[in-house]
């Protein structure tokens, strides 16, 4: 049996611990708030970005860019992984870096060499582990970031695109599906081909436009916009799904700070009475021995 | 026939105006275009610089760092990776960015760099005369 004083103490313990995390909890709800508001002031640029892209590329030949173009042979493969800066956000971030390396092993097992481009600590730190290079290294960065993050990401991997460094880029990030739901997701940036024929617009094409420059030349200039809309998504919807995973890690956290109080109370409490009841045992064998 | 126009400035951080004009000035890709109402569909990049237009009489100055804009039904939009109104931008700031830029400018070796310093530039002082301007 522990003694009455240990656990009173450890009753204090964990009830401390309680209030850490719930006060966690709030500072997570806080900051999605912000983030989703984020994602939400996004979207009309990124809506009207899409629409543009849509109109030019079904008018281009999309053989017209060097950023279009799908090599033959691919010997680099650069991996963009988006993680947190910081822990105690459930498997979060183990699952982006596990989703990342499988990602690596897999290329590197087709004879193609990896390079990865970190955003936040705990990815660059699981980077640094293996025997890949790390190109790029962002810390610190997913707590306050704007569009010049993804635009520095963005031009770091287009001109390594075209100096043929890379010959495919690959982004990690945690996708913000639900306040419950979060996945890691692999999505391939460069080269863009793929992806254009998701922006086509259904409708607006029937208009004819004035371009300036002509088509090519404003294609030139929106897709490495393009790219870098896609990293600034990317890192929103990441930096959302982090806080959005804390609070979850945090509730449950302060839950279990409950049932361990309740237990270790019960427990306070049976000890309490088992030596109320010891003691009341002496003074009646005393009594007893007394009267002889 | 329509006699105004619609126009909207968004950045990835935040719709910056939207608001019924008479005119639009931008530094087109190929020179500064203007745009009145009922201008046929149009398409352009911007170039770093000042885009103004006028309402009930008056002349707003706003600084775009490229992008794009586009017309068509008496809208303009205009897409940017950064926009700030002429009476937000903070001189002082412009003014240090400058300095590092043209700082840097001077220290570059690779074609990169220097590139990039340029562009800094640019913006620096784009910042400055659209501040000015107002």
């Amino acid at each position: 049996m522990p003694s009455l004083k240990d656990v009173k103490v450890k009753i204090a313990g964990v009830k401390k611990t309680k209030q850490i995390t719930k006060a966690m909890n709030m500072v997570a709800s806080a900051k999605l708030r912000g983030a989703q508001q984020r994602i939400e002031r996004f979207r009309p640029y990124a809506a009207k970005f899409y629409d543009m892209l849509g109109d030019l590329a079904s008018k281009a030949d999309s053989t017209a860019h060097p950023l279009l173009e799908v090599r033959e042979e691919i010997k680099t493969c650069g991996i963009v992984l988006a993680t947190s800066d910081r822990g105690l956000c459930g498997s979060f971030n183990s699952n982006l870096i596990s989703t990342a390396l499988k990602l690596a092993v897999q290329k590197a097992a087709e004879g193609k060499k990896v390079k990865f481009y970190c955003v936040g600590k705990k990815g660059r730190d699981a980077a640094r582990k293996t025997d890949h290079e790390v190109a790029m290294a962002l810390a610190d960065q997913m707590g306050s970031f704007d569009f010049q993050l993804a635009n520095r990401i963005g031009l770091d991997v287009i001109n390594a695109y075209l100096t043929r460094e890379l010959d495919e880029v690959i982004m990690v990030y945690g996708e913000f599906v639900s306040m419950a739901k979060q996945v890691p997701v692999a999505l391939p940036i460069l080269p863009i081909a793929p992806k254009l024929e998701e922006a086509t617009p259904v409708a607006a094409t029937n208009k004819e436009y004035i371009y300036e420059p002509a088509v090519e030349g404003l294609l030139a200039e929106l897709l490495p916009r393009f790219i870098k809309v896609q990293l600034y998504r990317g890192l929103l919807d990441t930096s959302a799904s982090e806080h959005a995973a804390r609070m979850a890690a945090m509730d449950n956290a302060t839950r279990s700070c409950d049932d361990m109080i309740g237990s270790l109370t019960l427990l306070y409490n049976k000890t309490r009475q088992a030596s109320i009841t010891r003691d009341l045992m002496d003074i009646v064998g005393g009594a007893e021995a007394l009267k002889g | 026939m329509e006699k105004s126009l619609h126009l909207e400035i968004v950045t990835p951080d935040r719709l910056v105006l939207s608001e019924k004009v008479d005119y639009v000035g931008a530094p087109g890709y190929e020179g500064e275009f203007g745009i009145l109402p009922n201008h046929i569909p149009f398409l352009s990049a911007l170039n770093i610089g000042s885009l103004y237009y006028k309402a009930g009489g008056k002349t707003h100055w706003i600084f775009v760092s490229g992008g794009f804009a586009e017309v068509s039904d008496n809208k303009v939009t205009v897409l940017a990776e950064s926009a700030e109104r002429a009476e937000d931008i903070d001189l002082e700031r412009a003014r240090k960015a400058k300095e590092r830029a043209e700082q840097r400018l001077a220290q570059a070796k690779e074609k990169l760099d220097g590139a990039r310093a340029q562009a800094a530039l640019q913006r620096a002082m784009a910042r400055m005369r659209v501040r000015g301007a107002a």
